[in-house]
């Protein structure tokens, strides 16, 4: 019986690998332009597979070490972070590199410390509930809806919040001489961004040791070695002299003496190879994030294009680009920002006049879901996602449960907050930008790890009040 | 539908997680682990598959043993010795 049920699930697995191959031919063959589509869904795709191979989830990362005290995410994230590092460093040095640093400054620490909060109250990160959205858990599902909502209404909401903004912020806005049609001193974020955040500097690891970026020695000195081993491996002897090393103490408890530097190197190393599982899921997640940078870029200069609007105009779909004629089109892996888009577009359909933002009108815009790049890289990663759990036989529809629901949304709705404070998620504002030496993924990432710890906080009383009745009655 | 935990019989405990997702099952595990004495069982049920590994680890960390896995249509049971 159970060997039926699994055959079925892989036989899914195969309808589902069939379904995307169908969709990148046969919209290749009608046009060719959405081979630029289709890079962002195969990439999604492996992105899925990735993350639900290896259970990778920034969330658990932070959650599992202060809750349980398991290191293998962190390990995990920093193999990946180190390897995207290595092969973004290559792509950066050759002067085809998609990224753009992020401006430096406290928002970035605020805004991880609101979505750490968030991503342990909703039991995974952004990409993390995506990818156990397609093992078919419907809390991940109400988490990315979450997500979507809040963060396609913060962008656009005025009004009360416009007394919450400082005059400076105003004045600066105004004066950044955006159009009109964006209306930047309506707004909180708005003026947030045009304010505030704009007026921050921009920099990398390379720069502020005197590289030049677009070097060999600027991005493989200052970018990876500076700007991502060191830290992470800081970052890792912290990790292990606080929790690894307590398993490796009670092996060793029979040895008479002090233990040695050996005996630590040795549990070092035993720590960051104790989880194969997630130690391969980050290493070919690093390569493919990497990867995509080259491909989308190469596709870009193939087509002469530097924006995936330009793309969207030429296949004769020009509803919902911004202001500038652009659309969310990164060139590398990254969550948030489309499901923003998507909410938008459906509120937009709905009435709601919510391009005279800088978020959608002036800089991602709201395409038609079904030809937005960046949407199609996260369907896809679901789909991946999905097709890793069938043929593993770990798919499973689980409806969420009412007490699931109200964690799902609370949580989702702060990591909405948080990743349009800190200009994307786990993702986009930590990963992203760490593994391409913006310090300000760094600061992403402390604010993240403060917040993880505040949350595991909360949800241990949480958790100890909800026990005390059961265990009272067993008398433990 | 929330979580329960019951005594099967002396020194047997089950603790049953199904329909939650991260980090409910491994938290909630953890605290049971640390009230229970030493040799009896907590036998954990749940059908976050990501869950599976973070036990799995915290058990090895913390010298607790897991004596049995099982594994059916989603549907993750382990049998835990409280070291």
């Amino acid at each position: 019986m159970n060997e039926v049920i699994a055959k079925k699930k892989q036989i899914w697995a195969l309808v589902i690998v069939g379904f995307f191959a169908l969709i990148s031919v046969s919209t290749y063959a009608y046009n060719e332009y959405y081979i630029y589509l289709s890079a962002y869904l195969w990439f999604g795709f492996i992105y899925g597979m990735c993350l639900q191979y290896g259970r990778f989830c920034f969330a658990s990362a932070f959650r599992d070490l202060f809750a349980v005290g398991v290191p293998r995410m962190v390990v995990g994230i920093m193999i990946s972070v180190v390897l995207f590092a290595l092969v973004s460093a290559f792509v950066t040095a050759t002067g085809i590199s998609t990224f753009h640093s992020s401006p430096v400054g406290i928002h970035s620490v605020i805004a991880g410390f609101i979505f750490g909060v968030g991503m342990v109250f909703a039991g995974g990160c952004a990409s993390g509930s995506l990818y156990k959205t397609g093992e078919g858990n419907g809390t991940a599902l109400l988490v990315i809806l979450s997500i979507s909502v809040t963060q396609a209404s913060f962008v656009d909401i005025g009004g009360w919040l416009n007394k919450l903004v400082p005059a400076s912020w105003h004045e600066s806005a105004l004066a950044k001489g955006l159009p009109e049609r964006i209306n930047v001193g309506d707004g909180w974020i708005d003026q947030y961004l045009a304010g505030y955040v704009w007026d921050k500097p921009i920099t990398s690891f390379a720069e502020m040791l005197g590289f030049t970026k677009e070097t060999f020695a600027g991005a493989y000195i200052g970018n990876v070695l500076i700007g991502v081993v060191l830290p992470a491996l800081v970052l890792l002897i912290v990790v292990f002299f606080i929790w690894g090393r307590k398993s490796q103490m009670r092996e060793l408890a029979h040895k008479m003496g002090n233990i040695s530097f050996r005996d630590n190197f040795s549990g070092f190393r035993n720590m960051i190879m104790s989880s194969k599982r997630t130690a391969i899921a980050g290493l070919v997640l690093g390569i493919a994030c990497g990867l995509q940078m080259f491909v989308i870029e190469g596709l870009r200069i193939k087509f002469g294009i530097r924006n995936a609007g330009e793309i969207l105009q030429r296949i004769g779909s020009d509803f919902g680009l911004s202001i500038r004629g652009t659309v969310f089109d990164p060139g590398y892996w990254y969550v948030t920002t489309q499901e923003a888009q998507w909410v938008g577009w459906g509120m937009q359909k709905l009435g709601w006049d919510n391009m005279d933002n800088i978020f959608f009108g002036y800089i991602n815009g709201i395409p038609n879901p079904a030809l937005n790049p960046a949407d199609w890289m996260s369907l896809a990663l679901i789909a991946g996602a999905a097709v890793m759990a069938l043929m593993n036989n770990e798919f499973k529809f689980k409806k969420p449960t009412r007490e699931l629901a109200v964690w799902a949304i609370t949580g989702g709705a702060l990591m909405g907050i948080g990743s349009r404070l800190g200009l994307g998620c786990n993702v986009g504002a930590f990963f992203v930008r760490v593994a391409n030496g913006d310090p300000a993924g760094w600061l992403f990432g402390i604010g993240m790890i403060g917040g993880a710890f505040i949350g595991v906080k909360f949800f241990n009383w949480w958790t100890e009040r909800q026990m005390a009745k059961e265990l009272a009655i067993l008398d433990i | 539908m929330a979580i329960k935990f019951e005594k099967k019989s002396d020194g047997v405990y089950t603790l049953d997680c199904l329909g939650y997702v991260c980090p409910h099952p491994q938290i909630y595990t953890k605290k049971i682990l640390e009230k229970i004495n030493s040799g009896e069982i907590l036998e954990v049920i749940f059908d976050n598959p990501s869950s599976s590994e973070s036990i799995s680890a915290m058990c090895e960390s913390s010298g607790n043993e897991i004596i049995e896995k099982n594994k059916e249509n989603g549907k993750i049971i382990f049998r835990i010795k409280k070291a």
